[in-house]
């Protein structure tokens, strides 16, 4: 589980985050949903730590992440895979190199069970034979793939993912979906998901949070969305005017 | 006062960065390899450079010396001692460090710059690896120990650069040369040389880095901290080249 409790963040003065409070549930895929600009990102990267907020606290499973010093959140960040919008490979490393990284920083093992893991993790997101590539080799659907091969490698407990569907084709954004969710559920991680592709919304979301202007605007389930009677959330979710005729809002 | 509270806050951040850069490393075998990986990618890469520069630069201090000495009281081998000393004192550490400031400090700054705009930093730093310390401590280790060895080849083929214009234009007697570059040789003129290449070294590598480290926005502001890196690094060099010399001979 991971809890947001008063979150405030502010970047020159402009308040981004309004004391946003949440809770992510573990097993499950946690989708924060908004528009750009919502300040969705923000919040993410706030509750990996990537940015300090300014008050409020993060629980990871009850340990309070915002009340610990550097070295005790290193122990933390151990326990989280991050997917980035742009996969966010060392451009400098092989696939199989990025993917073993963590292996070779943070454990004791041998080579040989380093490069069995690398082969697992690759194996799992359907790269098999990917391990001699550059990043720069890679079309936009495989570096999402390493990324996710790269974020599972230590047995994440919370996997974190900003927009893992950006720039790909609607068919391998499902693939990714769903890879997403059956790791959720193999291993019974914290995964959130920050999006704004309604298909990941349908496809996915066991728990949603819309992010409205840096506040918690709603939260529910993929059922609920579709009969909310919150006006900027079906704004956001039915946008274009052949979605907002079906919904009956023109 | 903006000025200087921007500047004092620049200086800060920058010893900041170097406290986690100097900081215990994960796991010192990874470090290792990669200070090897530096020490190719920087110093022996700019072996070329060093070398083009050095020789041109001995014959044309050389024939410089040629004709402003030309006069009957003065004893030609003082040519080749002019050039040994001026190769030794200053160029071969001096204006090969600016040269490089150009070169590495450029490409270190570009390589982090581009790392920090496309999440690889955060992504190392969600693994909970300490990302200021794996990017840049090998790369200041690296050249600390290779570049001391470019101001070695860069005496020895300045000098050389001189023997050969004396050799082939006929302006002084080769043997004349030689004299000059073997009489009154001091030693410690070499060691105060390589200390002064080591500093600059840190200097190239620590100020490059941290511009590159500090990026934000796109590809412009990464050219921007590329070219700030390198007169930053250009003017630091010639400060400390002041304070070392100061130190050092007098």
């Amino acid at each position: 589980m991971i809890k947001a409790d008063h979150l405030v963040k502010s970047f020159d003065g402009r308040t981004v985050l309004k004391d946003v409070s949440v809770e992510f549930e573990t097993g499950k895929t946690n989708l924060i949903i908004g528009r750009s600009g919502s300040g969705k990102t923000v919040l993410l990267k706030s509750l990996v730590g990537l940015h300090e907020v300014d008050s409020g606290d993060i629980f990871y499973d009850d340990i309070c992440y915002t009340s610990l010093g550097f070295t005790e959140r290193k122990e933390i960040r151990r326990q989280i895979g991050m997917i980035f919008q742009g996969g966010a490979l060392l451009d400098s490393s092989t696939v199989e190199e990025n993917v073993r990284l963590p292996l070779d920083l943070f454990t004791d093992q041998s080579e040989r069970e380093k490069a069995e893991r690398v082969d697992f993790c690759l194996r799992r997101v359907n790269l098999p034979d990917a391990h001699k590539l550059y990043p720069a080799e890679l079309s936009g659907g495989m570096v999402k793939r390493v990324a996710i091969a790269r974020a599972i490698v230590m047995n994440p407990r919370y996997l974190f993912c900003d927009e893992p569907n950006s720039g790909l084709d609607p068919v391998t954004s499902v693939v990714i979906d769903n890879l997403i969710r059956e790791i959720t559920e193999e291993y019974g991680i914290t995964t959130i998901i920050n999006t704004h592709d309604m298909n990941s919304v349908m496809e996915i979301g066991e728990k949603i949070v819309f992010i409205y202007e840096g506040s918690k605007w709603w939260e529910g389930t993929k059922h609920d969305i579709l009969h909310a009677d919150n006006r900027e959330l079906n704004d956001f979710v039915f946008a274009s005017a052949m979605a907002k005729r079906a919904k009956g809002l023109l | 006062m903006k000025l200087i509270n921007g500047f004092l806050a620049q200086v800060g951040q920058y010893t900041m960065l170097m406290g986690k850069v100097f900081s215990k490393p994960e796991k010192a075998v990874i470090y290792r390899r990669r200070i090897v990986f530096e020490m190719e990618a920087l110093g022996l890469n700019s072996v070329g450079i060093a070398t083009i520069i050095s020789v041109f630069m001995g014959a044309v201090v050389t024939l410089q010396m040629s004709i402003n000495l030309e006069s009957p009281f003065i004893p030609q081998y003082l040519i080749g001692y002019a050039t040994r000393e001026t190769m030794i004192l200053e160029f071969s550490s001096t204006v090969v460090a600016l040269i490089l400031a150009g070169k590495v400090g450029s490409n270190i700054a570009s390589e982090i710059g581009t790392m920090r705009i496309t999440e690889q930093i955060d992504a190392l730093e969600i693994m909970g690896v300490n990302s200021a310390g794996y990017l840049i401590l090998p790369k200041i280790v690296a050249t600390v120990l290779f570049f001391p060895f470019l101001t070695i080849l860069s005496i020895i083929i300045g000098t050389a650069g001189g023997y050969l214009v004396a050799m082939l234009t006929g302006i002084m007697i080769p043997d004349d040369y030689i004299q000059g570059i073997l009489s009154d040789f001091k030693p410690y003129s070499i060691t105060y040389s390589l200390i002064k290449m080591a500093v600059f070294a840190f200097v190239i590598t620590s100020v490059s880095a941290y511009y590159g480290y500090y990026a934000k926005g796109n590809s412009l502001e990464v050219g921007r901290a590329s070219t700030r890196a390198v007169v930053v690094s250009s003017i630091v060099i010639l400060i400390c080249n002041l304070i070392l010399t100061q130190l050092l001979l007098i």
